[in-house]
């Protein structure tokens, strides 16, 4: 093929697959769900499948920024069980004085605001004050995060008091019009993450200093400030996706959120958001999360394909998603 | 003053060192870390295990690793035959064929060995091998389903992470309802975690109109189960057999919870029994050396009380 060839082809299809990718990865997707079963498409499974992609969803929404400005972060899954641990630990410990109610679930939430919050700073701080790899510092952090919880539970596992239970439980399990909590939160969160990325400065900065810091710093802008903002609202977004997801088991243990780091990370770049930094797009990371729980969904759904294949269907489809929106840029 | 010390400290030595190099043997103990549930409870019972038997034998010194990984697992195994000059190993094995070798170096070193649950690849290593009863659990758990449902019905399976311990209990459950009426619909790994159970059961109830029974066949795989079902509203399913004995659902079966009817044992505890026979074993003239299979027994809400420890985290 002569390069006027690849041109060509390129300016007729590559630029539409680029673009139109992952939403047609998704659109098979539920054709074939549909195909394999009748209640695939039944108001139940379709609640559960994005009640479920909540938890991803929401950080994963974080996790575009960050990588859009050059950074990572893997820290995301030991932080969320850890926070999980903690929220539940401190609602135990406010529950003789506060008694189950209201009150003591928005103490739940505000311990998983402000622990979010510090660990997205500390993350934050270690990979820009003191300048240490964004790679390095998370895989501590993970670290740290996943024994502090396993320390916590003593090794089994953190319940939240179960008067409490029933009082926390709507969070997850409710919602306005059947449209449960954790979908609204997830919706919200991408909305304002779409918007942000695409009209605010701070969406412009962050993919300018993933795309050149160098060039950004002598367009006066912070790059420090920027990349330390990702990280913290990463962290606030994790605290969020921590009080959707203790109100469903009412429990967390040295197992909670294992891998959600990679699904996060592997949601943003099916959604076509540059791994290497300097461009992204929330709206794709929501339909990787959406393509992520889907396949799961799906093979949960369908006989004939041995379980122990599942990891390999979904890494096919990972690969494959990502093939479909290669453009000129990631190929060189 | 300086010269008294030393010559005290010496003296002390001295009159010290035959009594301790004849008496004291050291015990290594290495186990998996706790992160899962079971594995929680284990290093509960291997601590509570330790501390007792310190006390009882002044003779008898322990050391007890966790490990996280099968690589550590040999370092901590490498560095108690270096350091700690250890007279037995009790050992945990994270995975078989990984700490074969170390296991076998510790034998051939002249000390006592201790293998606890899972074996190791090659067989003849140990001295003593404790260990639950795979293939018993899934019988006792199916027999229970078929003394349960005796017209038979429509269940869901949930395996562990796949392992050759899931498929024996797997393969122990199938021959045991064999014949009984009992149609599984489905299996599927919830691999012993809440959050993936929760997601499996939830597809299941979508995928199938009518189930009659679970067999979660863990105790954390039964409370997603459970979850999912009091999320769907669903009164279909009459009942949710777990496994293992954690202590919420042991207390579901004591209060008699008609979704609990019943738990099957594969008790954690196993690492206390393996300690302390190797401990007799160091201690005494009694033979401890073979095989100690400890059966999974069926607990029910009569005899609930006897398997529920208070301050276990599991």
């Amino acid at each position: 093929m002569t390069a006027t060839e690849t041109q060509s082809s390129r300016a007729s299809t590559g630029v539409n697959l680029k673009v139109l990718g992952p939403i047609l990865a998704l659109v098979v997707l539920v054709v074939v769900g549909a195909a394999l079963n009748g209640n695939f498409l039944s108001a139940a499974n379709i609640t559960n499948v994005l009640s479920r992609s909540a938890f991803i969803g929401i950080i994963a929404v974080g996790m575009t920024f960050v990588i859009t400005a050059g950074g990572l972060d893997l820290s995301v899954g030991s932080m969320a069980a850890f926070i999980a641990g903690l929220m539940i630990l401190v609602m135990n410990a406010m529950l003789p004085a506060m008694g189950p109610g209201w009150p003591l679930v928005f103490v739940g939430m505000l311990t998983a605001m402000v622990a979010g919050t510090l660990a997205g700073f500390v993350n934050g701080f270690l990979i820009t004050t003191m300048r240490i790899e964004a790679f390095i510092v998370t895989l501590g952090t993970m670290g740290i995060y996943r024994s502090l919880v396993t320390w916590l539970a003593d090794g089994g596992t953190l319940s939240l008091d179960f008067g409490m239970r029933s009082v926390i439980r709507p969070i997850y399990f409710d919602g306005i019009l059947g449209i449960s909590w954790p979908i609204i939160v997830f919706a919200l969160v991408a909305i304002i993450g779409e918007l942000v990325m695409r009209r605010a400065a701070f969406g412009r900065h962050a993919a300018a200093v993933g795309s050149n810091d160098q060039v950004a710093r002598y367009s006066s802008v912070n790059v420090n400030r920027v990349r330390m903002l990702t990280y913290v609202f990463l962290g606030i977004l994790v605290g969020v996706a921590t009080i959707m997801y203790v109100p469903r088991l009412g429990s967390a243990s040295p197992s909670t959120g294992v891998l959600w780091e990679l699904e996060a990370i592997a949601a943003v770049i099916i959604g076509g958001t540059m791994l290497k930094g300097g461009f992204g797009r929330v709206w794709g990371t929501v339909i990787g999360v959406l393509i992520l729980s889907l396949i799961d969904n799906i093979l949960n759904l369908t006989d004939g394909v041995s379980p122990y294949l599942n990891g390999a269907i979904q890494g096919v489809i990972i690969i494959l998603a990502v093939i479909l929106q290669r453009d000129k840029k990631a190929e060189s | 003053m300086k010269f008294a010390k030393i010559t005290a400290a010496a003296l002390a030595a001295t009159l010290a060192m035959p009594v301790l190099a004849q008496e004291t043997k050291v015990i290594g103990v290495s186990i998996p870390a706790a992160t899962h549930g079971w594995a929680g409870g284990m290093n509960f019972h291997a601590q509570q295990a330790v501390d007792r038997l310190e006390k009882v034998y002044p003779e008898l010194d322990f050391v007890l690793a966790t490990a996280s990984d099968p690589a550590k697992q040999v370092n901590d195994i490498e560095d108690m035959l270096a350091t700690r000059n250890i007279s037995a190993l009790v050992v945990l094995p994270f995975e078989s064929e990984p700490l074969t070798s170390p296991v076998k170096a510790v034998a051939d070193s002249g000390a006592w060995v201790t293998v606890v649950d899972r074996g190791l690849a090659i067989p003849g290593i140990e001295d003593l091998y404790v260990a639950g009863d795979n293939p018993g659990f899934g019988k006792v758990s199916g027999e229970y389903m078929a003394s349960a449902m005796p017209d038979g019905g429509d269940i869901v399976v949930f395996r562990g992470i796949p392992t050759t311990i899931d498929n024996e209990r797997v393969e122990g459950f199938q021959s045991a309802i064999d014949g009984s009426g009992i149609n599984i619909l489905a299996m599927e790994h919830g691999n012993w975690n809440r959050d993936d159970s929760f997601t499996v059961m939830q597809d299941f109830l979508s995928k199938y109109d009518k189930i009659d029974a679970v067999w979660a066949s863990d105790d954390d795989m039964a409370i997603g189960v459970l979850a999912a079902i009091e999320q769907s509203g669903r009164d279909d399913i009459k009942f949710v057999l777990g496994g293992a004995g954690m202590k919420e659902m042991v207390a579901k079966v004591r209060d008699g919870d008609p979704m609990i009817p019943a738990d099957v044992t594969y008790p954690p505890s196993m690492i206390a029994t393996a300690i302390e026979m190797t401990a007799v074993g160091m201690t005494s003239t009694a033979p401890v050396s073979g095989t100690f299979t400890i059966g999974s027994v069926l607990i029910t809400q009569e005899n609930a009380a006897d398997f529920y420890y208070e301050d276990s985290p599991f």
